[in-house]
């Protein structure tokens, strides 16, 4: 027998239960990518409806009506008013949530218009049911004239049914809802010549919308906002009058359809609850423990795989490098590739943390008051409310913070977002930071109670935090933006989370890291590793000789030999020769050019600075602090005869790791979440510049 | 002249007249407040700004920019 293959598009608003269904129909075959364009999750899964039929399921954004605001809802608009578009669905599956029917029935009506073929899956009956209400669903089906199929996307009930359904033979309801108006029927029979529409209502929404239709060409869009101007169409004077007249019919269906009214008082739990949660004490108090728990599990838990991530790579690599013959295939192989792909793995355990959160957070309806609570302060920087959990998260990593500001529907508050996380400080600055301020700041106590050190550190995490807040500032005003903000906003009844979804998003996040973003970061720390690894042949080879004859009166270890080779190689490579070229530049801000290497080593993640400068200050280990401490201490500069690491030059450091963007991985995640390398080269070039003049000043002034 | 939600206080009901922006008007209908339809005014976020309404049994938060521009009866 022939199978048969349909493409169905699941929609409806926010919060019906889209995802779950989703998740029911398709189990784990599932692809996660973005819409092409715009970085909006695209979620796309097969199922097998019945013996002869399988079904492509696309999962679209959660939308009220066919009138977009935001990227999410442009794209629903788009599939839906183009039928040539590849996912333009066979079927529909409209989810309505049945504790509020009214406002789900808004976009199935216009879909009635469009003439697509469309199945009412109606969820949330049990919650429906407890609040008193009983819908009579033969009668809702006979006026809509279409399916209505009773589900449960919690626990999947109704999944057999609504299968059926959808194999079966479907036909768009022969009812429509809107009369377009006498005075427009010219103009809307004019473009439906001219399109080859098949529906009057598809005309007319190329009328309402002309900016939207970007398949078009822009001289056919023009030629719509000609004639619309010609023939007098106002698009917002009709619009609303079209909005009204639906509900018109909605309010009609629903008197007919619903048995019993609802409860006055069923949501007095929920109301209870948010009179906690948005209090003007608790609120905060609650919303901030919350953090403080996301932040603190980002921080410490997940510091323990990896750590154990750490180490098992660690071990290949070596075990590589002892067991491979050599040659520079295998080091590359066992040096450069293997520790990269580790640079990568040892992200994910932070970004499965924070994405749990998050999805616990959306699931029970929390994250809407989050954005109700934070909305006024953030929105006073050109922040959202939502971008509060990016912000924190950022404290521990930019990377999954980053990934997290898709949440933000507004296009340019997004965009702030992921340009002033970076500043935040991460817990890759921490390793730096502790050397730096415990090498130059004396172990006292202020007023003999507060640690000189712990100050200066939280200092530091304020900088960050300030840089941040401001640079948002000032990008309120630079970013010229046509999207109006709005918080309109359905605040979702409170339940408890679904684990499977939250299971769902955490895999679906992770692929998107790893295998989006991981490559940019493989290639850039191979070309670090070689950078590092490889100078000009000779100086290269002569290495062993040259430290054998320096350090021949010496009578040092073997150890100690091998980590002056080490110093030797790392000065002569590239990288080395780098740090050279770069100190006439650095110089004013105190560095010479072996803080240069490491700055360039930083590259690869900041905490790498601590590592480089034990090779190049040939220390070997780097796990042992007082050891590298001791040795920074001893550092001569030449000019001045005096330490190398004094005040002046560690607070200028400071400051420079606070404020520059080091961090390749970072970059990647921003590339992939702005769509190009605009803006990661102008956060680069503004993060470094910034750093560079303020380590400047620092170190000018202090000196 | 007319009320607006803004000016409402926790607790109280009106009835919705009109909205004085178009663009945040349209927005406000498809979510259900239709001229007609009563609007209940739940609380405020601590700083008095956004605020939450009822309207049908949908709880929506609302800036109180926004709130401005929806005309009331009472």
């Amino acid at each position: 027998m022939e199978e048969k293959r349909i493409k169905i598009a699941l929609t409806g608003k926010p919060n019906s239960g889209k995802s779950s269904l989703f998740n029911h129909l398709t189990g784990l075959n599932q692809k996660i990518g973005n819409f092409p364009g715009v970085t909006v999750d695209k979620r796309i899964g097969a199922c097998q409806l019945d013996d002869s039929t399988q079904a492509e399921i696309i999962d679209l954004p959660g939308i009220y009506s066919l009138y977009p605001r935001t990227l999410d809802e442009k794209v629903v608009t788009e599939i839906f008013s183009d039928q040539k578009n590849n996912l333009y669905p066979d079927k529909v599956v409209l989810i309505a949530d049945a504790t509020n029917l009214k406002n789900c029935l808004l976009l199935l009506t216009q879909l009635m218009d469009l003439k697509i073929p469309t199945i009412v899956a109606l969820n949330m009956m049990d919650l429906a049911a407890k609040s008193g209400l009983s819908i009579d669903v033969k009668k809702l089906s006979a006026s809509l004239d279409m399916p209505v199929v009773m589900i449960n996307a919690r626990n999947g009930h109704g999944m057999y049914e609504l299968k059926n359904k959808l194999a079966a033979p479907l036909k768009a309801s022969s009812k429509s809802v809107f009369q377009i108006e006498e005075e427009i029927k010219p103009v809307v029979a004019k473009i439906k010549d001219r399109f080859h529409l098949a529906t009057d209502y598809e005309a007319y929404h190329f009328l309402q919308q002309t900016e939207n239709l970007i398949f078009l060409p822009q001289s056919e869009r023009d030629y719509i906002k000609a004639t619309a101007k010609e023939h007098q169409f106002f698009p917002h004077k009709y619009q609303g009058a079209e909005t009204i007249m639906r509900y018109g019919f909605i309010q009609e269906l629903l008197n007919k359809a619903i048995v019993k009214p609802s409860h006055k008082d069923w949501k007095r739990v929920s109301h209870g609850i948010d009179s906690v949660l948005t209090h003007k004490v608790f609120g905060y108090v609650i919303f901030f423990s919350v953090l403080f728990l996301i932040f603190q599990s980002i921080f410490a838990w997940a510091q323990i795989p990896m750590d154990f991530i750490d180490t098992s790579f660690a071990q290949l690599s070596n075990l590589l490098s002892r067991e491979l013959p050599e040659g520079p295939f295998f080091e590359l192989l066992s040096q450069g590739i293997v520790p990269g792909i580790g640079g990568i793995v040892i992200f994910i355990p932070q970004i499965a943390i924070l994405f749990a959160f998050i999805a616990i957070l959306e699931e029970t309806g929390y994250m809407a008051r989050v954005v109700f609570l934070m909305d006024k302060f953030m929105r006073q920087f050109g922040l959202n409310g939502k971008s509060v959990v990016p912000l924190m998260s950022g404290m521990a990593c930019a990377i999954p913070a980053i990934m997290a500001t898709r949440t933000i529907d507004n296009w340019k508050d997004r965009l702030i977002t992921i340009f002033v996380t970076p500043f935040m400080s991460c817990s890759a600055r921490l390793p730096v930071f502790t050397i730096l301020v415990a090498l130059i700041i004396p172990d006292t106590k202020l007023f003999g109670f507060f640690n000189y050190q712990g100050l200066v550190l939280m200092g530091l995490y304020l900088l960050g935090f300030f840089a941040a807040i401001f640079s948002a500032l000032a990008l309120k005003f630079i970013i010229k933006t046509t999207e109006r903000s709005f918080l309109i906003m359905e605040l979702p009844t409170y339940r408890m989370p679904k684990w499977s979804n939250v299971g769902y998003t955490i895999v679906e996040k992770t692929k998107t890291f790893v295998f989006e973003a991981g490559k940019v970061i493989l290639a850039v720390s191979v070309i670090l590793w070689v950078l590092a690894s490889y100078g000009p042949i000779d100086e290269m080879n002569s290495a062993k000789k040259i430290v054998n004859e320096e350090t021949a009166i010496l009578n040092l270890s073997e150890g100690e030999i091998q980590n002056r080779i080490a110093a030797y190689k790392l000065e002569h490579s590239y990288a080395g020769k780098l740090g050279k070229t770069i100190e006439p530049l650095i110089k004013p801000l105190g560095f010479d050019w072996k803080i240069g290497i490491a700055l360039v080593s930083s590259f690869a993640a900041r905490e790498v600075f601590v590592s480089t400068i034990a090779t190049i200050y040939s220390i070997g280990r780097t796990d042992d602090q007082p050891t590298v401490k001791q040795r920074l201490r001893q550092e001569i500069n030449p000019e001045t005869g005096g330490p190398r690491y004094t005040p002046p030059v560690g607070m200028s450091l400071l400051v420079f790791y606070t404020f520059a963007m080091q961090c390749m991985s970072t970059l990647a995640v921003v590339k992939r979440e702005t769509k190009g390398w605009k803006w990661p080269l102008i956060q680069l070039l503004y993060m470094t510049g910034l750093a560079y003049l303020s380590a400047l000043i620092v170190f000018q002034v202090m000196s | 002249m007319a009320k607006n939600v803004a000016e409402m206080i926790p607790g109280e009901t009106a009835v919705i007249e009109g909205f004085s922006d178009e663009q945040i008007g349209l927005k406000l209908l498809e979510m259900g407040l239709l001229p007609g339809t009563a609007i209940r005014f739940n609380f405020s976020a601590p700083f008095g700004d956004p605020i939450c309404v009822s309207v049908s049994d949908v709880d929506l938060s609302l800036r109180k920019e926004e709130a401005a521009t929806i005309s009331i009866l009472n």
